[in-house]
């Protein structure tokens, strides 16, 4: 079969990168994970509403917490990357500002997802 | 050479609104509200782990009442986005795409929303004791 791309179209590569079923499925699966998560976090926010420093780090420092809320931390920035990312691609049509955008997308959600779990952490194994 | 006119294909415009196009546009916004929810999350772990007296600070934040609507808006956020991403999980298996129930299926997920959001404000309160 004759290829119909031009040579340019073909340098840029800017076809399919032939990944979107993944990030497709993996948008599903964060977020049927995320149900049960969400209920979890909000069931425990209600239920420890208005409760001073020492009550909320002695419920984090409960290990199915601590545990479910790293959990729910990953899952939920999985989810929204996979989200943000189908905003971008929609709304940002330059090329520069949608390279960009998207790095700054990826970098943000590494960076809260990493300070989120350390926190989770330290107050875990803190003394 | 100038382009002649060409038609364009419809876009949303030309449509009636609905519920299913309202919860559609929502679940973008919502989404994007829980963003902010989610940096709002982080800083709040990174005060209980910080100590005491900064927890105070972020705390007294939250309890303003802008704090307070934006965390009522973001309460909000969660719920529409939970009950519409669900729908949309039935959607993706193939259900709910009859024009009643899709409309119907809507319409459901702001009864939802708006019956969980004050459900789960007044039980914190409740909680808190200030009801």
């Amino acid at each position: 079969m004759t290829d119909m791309k031009t040579p340019l179209a073909k340098v840029r590569g800017l076809g399919s990168a032939k990944g979107g079923t993944h990030h497709w499925l993996s948008h599903r699966v964060t977020a049927i994970a995320n149900i049960p998560l969400v209920v979890f976090f909000v069931v425990s926010f209600v239920g420890n509403a208005g409760k001073g420093h020492a009550e909320w780090v002695a419920w984090l420092k409960q290990p199915i917490v601590a545990v479910l809320m790293i959990l729910f931390i990953a899952n939920m920035v999985y989810h929204m990357r996979l989200g943000l990312q189908v905003l971008i691609e929609d709304y940002v049509h330059d090329h520069g500002a949608k390279f960009a955008s998207m790095i700054t997308l990826t970098f943000s959600c590494v960076l809260i997802a990493s300070i989120s779990i350390f926190s989770i952490l330290r107050i875990a194994f803190g003394g | 050479m100038a382009q002649a006119k060409r038609p364009l294909s419809p876009h949303l415009q030309v449509y009636r609104w609905g519920a299913h196009m309202a919860v559609s546009i929502l679940h973008r916004a919502t989404g994007s509200a829980l963003a902010v929810g989610a940096v709002l999350l982080t800083w709040w772990l990174v005060a209980i782990a910080t100590g005491h007296e900064y927890f105070g600070t972020v705390q007294g934040y939250a309890g303003t009442w802008i704090g307070r609507l934006v965390l009522f808006g973001i309460t909000f956020s969660l719920m529409q986005h939970l009950a519409s991403g669900i729908r949309h999980l039935f959607m993706d298996m193939g259900r709910l795409y009859d024009l009643k129930i899709n409309s119907l299926s809507a319409r459901f997920t702001f009864v939802f929303s708006v019956v969980a959001t004050v459900g789960i404000w007044y039980a914190a309160y409740k909680v808190m004791g200030v009801l």
